[in-house]
């Protein structure tokens, strides 16, 4: 074995593996293909709502990528690119199941039932998250790589124990699976047998870093070494994804146990809007993904099979235009919290020195009005 | 001595390059620290320059890059890790305070650790969670630590070589709100303070005020906004060893002490320093040590951080206080 010393990795093994193992049920030019184990059978208001929501988030993104640019928000992390990903395994979950995000599941979010108003709390900086994670059986963002695992397969474990029949579901990037809190979450799932499914999208890189980094194998082949089923899903296949996603949470709910999903997609923008991609990766690379594009194939698709006309597309792309300015209207006319929020929901009772704190600050906010007076 | 204007992630990248080149031995490792140069661009072109071998894009895991630079130091090398953030350390907490702090000891003195983790803190940057914490006083805390912080261009330039030379681990602090602060940067060590030592950033009279890495700017604007006072502003730079030569003998002489920090005041770094100085100055003291800092909360939503982050007014607000006394 000849080993690259610099990169520690044994030449001519990488990540990457041969199409056969890409589950996959819709082609990028919208061509239908048989999977021996998957199938959807949707119909076509099933597959035109699919769409519907592909494109409204991709919409929601959009207008929060410029509200950014327009300093409305700090920062956000678009999930371009990977939106069959999401709206795929999400549109695969009960109501009663529970999703933990990491911080770019949008699409996620917008098929929990979250107002896209919610999410742009913490990127404007006016909160830390802006939903009751118990309404919409969502969880908060966590954006410290991979710790939410961990959350997740506790949270099955407590399905276990109440015997009801539902999933926990954890979404995760590629870099993450390179972290503690993620490889103890996959030993404790199995060992538990938790009713858990590990969603990761492989979108390829971790800010400036490509998979190489963090692993010579197909990342849903780690899942054999800790004992439960992995598997590669085309990301951009909204079919594909849901089909699989169902199929996994199905075996959660049944009692066998946990299933890591890799969702092989790609990061379209950004890391986030304070990065630039252009230092560390080829256009050439994103001009091949743009061909793989998750919604242009169901487009494509509903066309080919007659099941939608332009009326219906100009409609759907009126309706991503007003979400988005709606959100926009919104999104500027969110308040500034006030500066006593710093002091609440630390504690579950009164706390006599945050107290102090608060009412000696507001006393100090109070000196300088007297002084202007 | 020539002295070239340098933003302080530019210094800090001058003074990786120097010692890189000095010592064959140093290398660095971090989350994204190569082809983009780390998300501060503190290590910008050092990758293309020395080769992936010595700067190493590492897995996305800090448990990891601490854990494999104990291992690398113990086969001789020196080690610079870069946590991306400084709410991303935890996950290393147990390397850093049970593995690295505590080797030596351990080994009888047989052992050496010369590894340095940088760390980027404090906020003021607008940025979400996780990305605006000063966790300097669970390191101070831990014995077998060294802890610094730079405050300017300057000492970024030179502390990060005199880190990279000593023995012991380092925990580094860098004040990210300036890394994209200007100021001279002398290249030549010999006119540098050991990296152990306070500096006076501003002599003054009446009143001390203590700070390190981004509240020395604040203390310093402070300083020059206060006409009724002479504020003397010191630069603590080493948290551990504190140099207590230079604060006291400055306390002694003005007999009030102002400590600033972004870090919460309660069971903060200030609270040692007040505690010390209280003992070590009793007789000198007109005032109590006050403290200006981080309030008993998780750090709160950017739109709320000024509040939290003490600035000039809260500083000049204490040092009121202690004359009011
Ligand atoms: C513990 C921790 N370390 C570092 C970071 C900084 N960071 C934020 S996102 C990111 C890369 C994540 O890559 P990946 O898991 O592939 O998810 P993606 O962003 O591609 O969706 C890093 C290093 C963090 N948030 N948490
Ligand atoms: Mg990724």
């Amino acid at each position: 074995m000849i080993v690259d010393a610099a990169r520690g990795a044994p030449l001519g093994t990488d990540a990457q593996s041969p199409p056969s193992e890409l589950v996959q049920l819709l082609t990028p030019e919208g061509e239908r293909v048989e999977h021996p184990d998957y199938d959807v059978n949707l119909t076509p208001d099933e597959i035109k709502s699919l769409y519907r929501d592909l494109v409204i988030v991709r919409r929601i993104d959009a207008e929060a990528v410029a509200l950014t640019r327009q300093g409305e928000l700090g920062i956000w992390a678009s999930l371009l690119g990977q939106e069959a990903a999401q709206i795929g395994s999400a549109r695969a979950l009960r109501t009663d199941d529970m999703a933990f995000p990491s911080y770019r599941e949008h699409g996620v979010a917008y098929c929990r039932g979250v107002d896209p108003l919610d999410l742009l709390g913490l990127f404007r900086g006016v909160n830390h998250a802006g939903w009751d994670p118990k309404e919409h059986n969502f969880h908060l963002y966590t954006i410290v790589i991979g710790s939410h695992a961990l959350h997740a397969t506790g949270y099955a474990m407590g399905i276990q124990r109440d015997g009801t029949e539902n999933a926990a579901i954890v979404y995760f990037g590629d870099g993450a699976t390179s972290q503690g809190d993620v490889n103890e979450a996959f030993v404790w799932s199995a060992a538990q047998n938790a009713p858990v499914v590990f969603f990761c999208q492989n979108n390829q890189w971790a800010i400036s870093e490509p998979l190489e980094k963090q692993s010579r194998i197909p990342l849903y082949r780690r899942a054999e070494g800790f004992g439960f089923p992995g598997i590669r899903v085309d990301g951009n296949d909204v079919f594909a994804v849901q089909a699989v996603t169902k199929k996994a949470l199905e075996n959660a709910r049944s009692g066998q146990g946990p299933t890591l999903i890799e969702a092989y997609t790609y990061r379209m923008g950004a890391h986030t809007t304070t990065d630039d991609p252009t230092r560390y990766r080829l256009q050439a690379e994103l001009e091949s993904w743009k061909l793989k594009d998750p919604i242009e194939r169901v487009k494509a698709y509903l066309v080919k099979n007659e099941m939608a006309d332009r009326t219906f597309f100009d409609a759907i792309e009126a309706e991503a235009k007003g979400v988005g300015s709606d959100l926009r209207k919104r999104c500027l006319e969110l308040p500034d919290p006030e500066a006593t929020a710093i002091w609440e929901n630390v504690y579950a009772t009164e706390h006599p020195m945050l107290a102090d704190e608060r009412a000696g600050f507001t006393s100090y906010l109070e000196s300088f009005e007297e002084v202007s007076r | 001595m020539s002295a070239e204007t340098l933003t302080l992630s530019r210094a800090m990248n001058e003074g990786l390059r120097k010692a890189m080149e000095n010592d064959p031995k140093v290398l660095i490792m971090g989350e994204d620290v190569g082809r983009l140069g780390g998300v501060f661009r503190v290590t910008d072109g050092l990758q293309k320059d020395f080769g992936e071998a010595r700067v190493i894009d590492t897995p996305l895991a800090e448990s990891g890059i601490v854990g494999t630079a104990i291992g690398l130091a113990l086969r001789g090398y020196r080690p610079v890790c870069e946590i991306q953030f400084d709410g991303f350390v935890f996950p290393a907490f147990n390397q850093i305070t049970s593995q690295l702090a505590k080797m030596r000891m351990r080994s009888l003195g047989t052992l050496e650790l010369p590894v340095v983790i940088r760390i980027p803190f404090g906020g003021g940057i607008g940025a979400v969670e996780h990305h605006s914490e000063s966790p300097e006083a669970y390191f101070t805390h831990t014995g077998g630590l060294r802890v610094v912080a730079c405050s300017n261009p300057a000492d970024a330039y030179t502390m990060i070589q005199q880190a990279i030379e000593c023995p012991d681990p380092v925990i580094f602090f860098e004040p990210k709100r300036r890394y994209w602060d200007k100021a001279p940067v002398d290249r030549d060590l010999a006119n540098a303070a050991p990296f152990d030592k306070a500096v006076v950033a501003r002599p003054g009279e009446d009143v001390t005020v203590l700070a390190y890495g981004p509240m020395v700017k604040t203390s310093l604007e402070a300083a020059q906004a206060d006409e009724g006072h002479s504020i003397e502003v010191i630069d603590i730079r080493s948290l551990n060893p504190l140099d207590e030569e230079t604060v006291l003998a400055s306390v002694r002489r003005t007999g009030r002490c102002v400590v600033v920090h972004e870090a919460p005041v309660f069971s903060g770094y200030g609270g040692e320093l007040a505690a010390r100085i209280t003992e070590k100055c009793f007789y000198h003291l007109e005032a109590p040590v006050l403290r200006v800092g981080g309030f008993s909360t998780p750090y709160p939503p950017s739109r709320l951080e000024d509040h939290y982050l003490p600035d000039l007014d809260r500083v000049l607000d204490a040092v009121d206080r202690t004359f009011a006394w």
